[in-house]
């Protein structure tokens, strides 16, 4: 593939691209996608293949009858290693319990495709690829049926792991059918006939993590549970503010503590992303390398490192006005709104923290530099839990020159990544153990690294304006931005997007920005841009909606207007008339209108992002004391059809609760460009008690499918928000509620 | 460095371990098992549960030296004769997991619980399961996986009776 796949890596990391940079990534993935569904033996016509049994880069069949597909995709928690393998088995005519799920065994986008994850693109960008390999190895095995059956393939129909004859009760496994089937010719990919919506068996049906039994047995095996032979345990100690550089460190004291190998100082080479100065730190256990380093004694050259400070960026915002100097998008005529007595404005003024990821596994990597020997050239071997295989991949070779075929790599299940896992500056720091101790070394982070070194959900500020006219309607929407900018650029996770709600539908409308100068890191983080964006615009849309005397529900919809693709034939673009069926359903099974107890209220707010149309409605309440409950909260989405009913329901639960969970109690904090939280015990997380009933409803219009592993965050804050106004009449501005006078 | 002697899964192990090692240390890197998980260390997260002597703990903060001789049962240990433990089924039936990093944990608090209260209500789940953190936000399921268990338990406590 002949793609950046640094860029490959970015691009995947959950940005909104716009529709002309998602053409260019079409382009891209989909001339790796050929190639991979091409291979292997596309091109020639007839497979040239490894194994047994294998019809594809994806399916083999096994003599037993089991029938192996690859996952090209990590798995995170987002169920990404089911619903995949669950597309091509469905084509096939599998009984999904003869499937057996594997990892694809190297990093290889020729062979493989995409093999990398995020921005809720898993499914629509490998809908196309797994329905393809799973239809060929369908029309190979029936080629092969016609074959010893004697029969013409238009009598023969692919089902539960056998070739069936429609005319009498003649039948043939897959398995007794694999060998010649492996040798009939691969059909053309026009000539692929896909199954029809009505006929599917294994689509839309709930499936069980296919990895359920190991994890519930402790058999999980996570990056962190890495074992190779002759392994050490390492661990990197970097600058509390980014961008320090080492000056001295007591390793010789270090390297006689016990259980302690060796220690070194590391140099970086300046990039956060790849390798910082730090100390290094290998030994016989993970506890004895963690204990070495509370006697490290190192010494910091600050004069070039992150002096950040939250409190100075809120100072800075609080002074902004209501347009920035870099107005990024303008339709319409907004400042006659503005100004027209007739018209009702208000103002507002929102506040959102900076984030941990907090995946729960640590990041950590276990690496195994072998120098070349005797005109062998150096090899890297590496277990590795990473959202984009081919990036870190991409990135190891330019930071130590090697070519692609210098490395082995593992690409392990992750305990989380949420958008973390696509930074790869714990792989350098692992190779660089094992480079330098020269043996295998499973690198692993603390907590208390993983929270002051990730690259954080920015956070910011937004100042906006809104003029409702006499009648009631949306005359104008401003919002302003201060947000950060890292270096000199403006920050990929902030500002404004052309295609976001409801700039997208107004016809009187401007964004700007005003940027902050920030060293800490950030990135994309669930959802990223969405996540703030959908609280601070969805919230305002409520307060114009009280300012005007409407009814919320009613305002969304008249916002949408006539049913349209907001980008004419991009089906990814937001469509209003799936806008208003969310809108609408998740109103109508929320009960919205209801009257509700003293102390109660009801909010809801709608969201499009990732391709994915949301709302969701919250049942609230807010005793004397402030303490906020969150009773139920009722979602209504759009992703097209559901590919896996459990997952998808699991992952909108997970994103209501998590994105509760963030808007509760979270927040870091940084001062002199130290993270003033790094553990637990300082940010408060949601736990069982606090966790609401969810109800999720499920629209399955006939569009492709999409992802889900994001969209169902953003709505929420906006709706708990909107609710604990009408509970109580106190408007949230600022997350997390524990920072603005609410207990949770 | 002590020789120390771990009961685990019921089975002794002779270990050399630092007197301060903390048991999930012990267990991870000196024993491999690795199903217990190393979340924050400060007993805030839940991840690295296992019972000792029936109890759960946070093993993240049991030094190894006191916990010598006592009976130690991890996740690995919860399967008894290849059967799964009712919460492992429900678990899997329901497909509680998502990235299943915390899951260890939280079945090893749940199996305590159930051990003490056959027939938790939502507040005993709530106090009992409230030292467990998930990060994807799977407690809903956790919630109902724990109730699904104890109807199991119930169901096959009754067939018991009745054979």
């Amino acid at each position: 593939m002949k793609s950046d796949n640094k860029m490959d890596a970015t691009l995947s990391l959950g940005n909104q691209p716009s529709r002309r940079d998602f053409l260019k990534i079409s382009g891209v993935m989909g001339g790796g996608l050929v190639l991979a569904a091409t291979a292997p033996g596309w091109a020639q016509g007839t497979p040239n293949l490894v194994g047994g049994g294998e019809l594809n880069a994806y399916v083999q069949i096994k003599p037993d009858g089991s029938i192996v597909i690859y996952s090209g995709a990590p798995e995170m928690g987002q169920g990404i290693a089911t619903s995949l393998p669950m597309i091509v088995a469905e084509e096939m005519g599998a009984d999904w319990d003869d499937v057996v799920v594997e990892q694809t065994p190297e990093v290889n986008s020729e062979r493989y495709g995409r093999q990398s994850t995020g921005g809720s693109y898993t499914v629509y960008l490998n809908w196309q690829l797994m329905r393809e390999m799973g239809a060929t190895a369908r029309e190979m095995l029936i080629s092969a049926a016609a074959i010893v059956m004697e029969l013409p393939r238009e009598e023969l129909k692919a089902e539960d792991s056998r070739v069936r004859h429609l005319l009498s009760d003649r039948s043939r496994s897959f398995a007794e059918l694999a060998a010649l089937a492996q040798e009939q010719p691969m059909p053309a990919k026009t000539d692929l006939v896909f199954r029809a919506r009505e006929d599917y068996r294994i689509l839309g049906t709930s499936k069980s993590q296919v990895d359920s039994l190991a994890i519930v047995t402790g058999q999980g095996d996570f990056g962190i549970d890495t074992r190779v032979p002759d392994m050490l345990y390492g661990s990197y100690t970097k600058c509390p503010a980014v961008g320090g550089k080492i000056v001295e460190a007591n390793i010789g004291d270090i390297k006689s503590l016990p259980g302690v190998v060796d220690a070194y100082i590391i140099k970086g080479n300046g990039n956060v992303r790849e390798l910082s100065d730090g100390v290094g730190i290998v030994g016989t256990s993970t506890w004895a390398v963690f204990a070495a380093r509370k006697s490290l004694q190192i010494v910091w050259d600050e004069s070039q490192a992150s002096k950040d400070s939250w409190t100075d960026f809120a100072d800075f915002a609080a002074k902004q006005g209501d347009t920035g100097a870099k107005v990024l998008y303008e339709e319409g005529a907004v400042d006659e709104a503005l100004a027209d007595p007739s018209n009702t404005v208000i103002s507002s003024f929102y506040e959102y923290p900076y984030l941990s990821h907090l995946c729960l596994e640590p990041m950590n990597c276990t690496a195994h530099f072998r120098p070349g020997k005797a005109g062998a050239k150096d090899h890297i071997e590496m277990w590795l839990p990473t959202q984009s295989g081919p990036g870190f991949k991409k990135l190891a070779q330019e930071h130590y020159g090697l070519a692609a075929d210098q490395f082995t790599i593992h690409v392990k299940r992750m305990g989380g990544s949420f958008g973390r896992r696509t930074s790869g500056e714990y792989m350098c720091e692992a190779i660089e153990l094992s480079k330098l101790s020269g043996r295998p070394v499973k690198l692993t982070w603390s907590r208390e690294d993983s929270m002051r070194h990730d690259y954080f959900r920015e956070g910011g500020f937004c100042r906006l304006r809104g003029a409702m006219s006499a009648d009631g309607k949306l005359a104008a929407w401003e919002e302003h931005t201060i947000g950060a900018a890292v270096g000199s650029e403006p920050s990929r996770w902030t500002g404004v997007r052309a295609g976001s709600f409801p700039i997208a539908t107004s016809a009187n409308a401007r964004g700007s920005l005003t940027t902050f100068r920030m060293d800490t890191p950030s990135g994309p983080w669930r959802a990223p841009f969405s996540n703030t964006h959908a609280f601070v615009s969805q919230c305002f849309i409520h307060e114009l909606a009280e300012a005007a005397g409407r009814d919320h529900v009613e305002l969304l919809v008249e916002m949408m207007g006539e049913p349209r693709w907001l980008e004419p034939d991009n089906f990814r673009s937001m469509n209003t008339q799936r806008a208003i069926g969310v809108i609408k359903l998740a109103a109508e099974k929320g009960g919205w209108g209801r009257v509700m107890p003293s102390g109660h209220g009801l909010g809801i707010a709608f969201y499009f992002c990732h391709a994915a149309h949301v709302a969701e409605l919250a049942e609230v309440s807010v005793d004397a004391q402030g303490k906020v409950t969150v009773h139920k909260v009722t979602a209504a989405v759009d992703v097209g059809p559901i590919i896996n009913r459990s997952g998808a329901l699991n992952q909108v639960q997970g994103s209501i609760i998590d994105g509760y969970s963030a808007m509760a109690g979270q927040q870091i904090t940084m001062e002199n460009g130290r993270i003033q939280q790094t553990n637990l015990d300082q940010y408060p997380v949601l736990r069982i008690d606090a966790a609401p009933q969810v109800d999720v409803h499920f629209i399955e219009s006939d569009f492709d499918p999409t992802g889900l592993g994001e969209p169902g965050l953003p709505p929420l804050a906006p709706a708990v928000a909107n609710a604990i106004y009408a509970a109580t009449g106190k408007r949230v501005r600022k997350m997390p509620l524990i920072a603005d006078g609410f207990r949770v | 460095m002590t020789r120390i002697t771990l009961n685990v899964n019921g089975a002794d192990t002779q270990l050399d371990a630092p007197d301060d090692m903390p048991l999930l240390w012990a267990l991870r890197d000196l024993m491999g098992l690795t199903g217990s998980k190393y979340g924050c260390g400060i007993g805030q997260c839940g991840a690295c549960t296992v019972h000792l002597n029936g109890a759960p703990v946070r093993s993240c903060l049991v030094p190894v030296s006191q916990v010598s001789g006592q009976a130690i049962t991890t996740i690995e240990g919860l399967t008894e004769d290849g059967a799964l433990h009712a919460l492992q089924q429900a678990w899997i039936e329901r497909d509680v997991a998502q990235c299943g990093y915390c899951q260890s944990g939280q079945i090893m608090s749940a199996a305590a619980l159930l051990q003490s209260n056959a027939k938790p209500t939502d507040a005993d789940i709530d106090a009992a399961m409230a030292g467990n953190y998930c990060r994807c936000g799977t407690y809903i399921r956790i919630r109902e996986a724990i109730h699904a268990a104890a109807m199991s338990f119930d169901a096959t406590a009754a067939k018991g009776a009745q054979s």
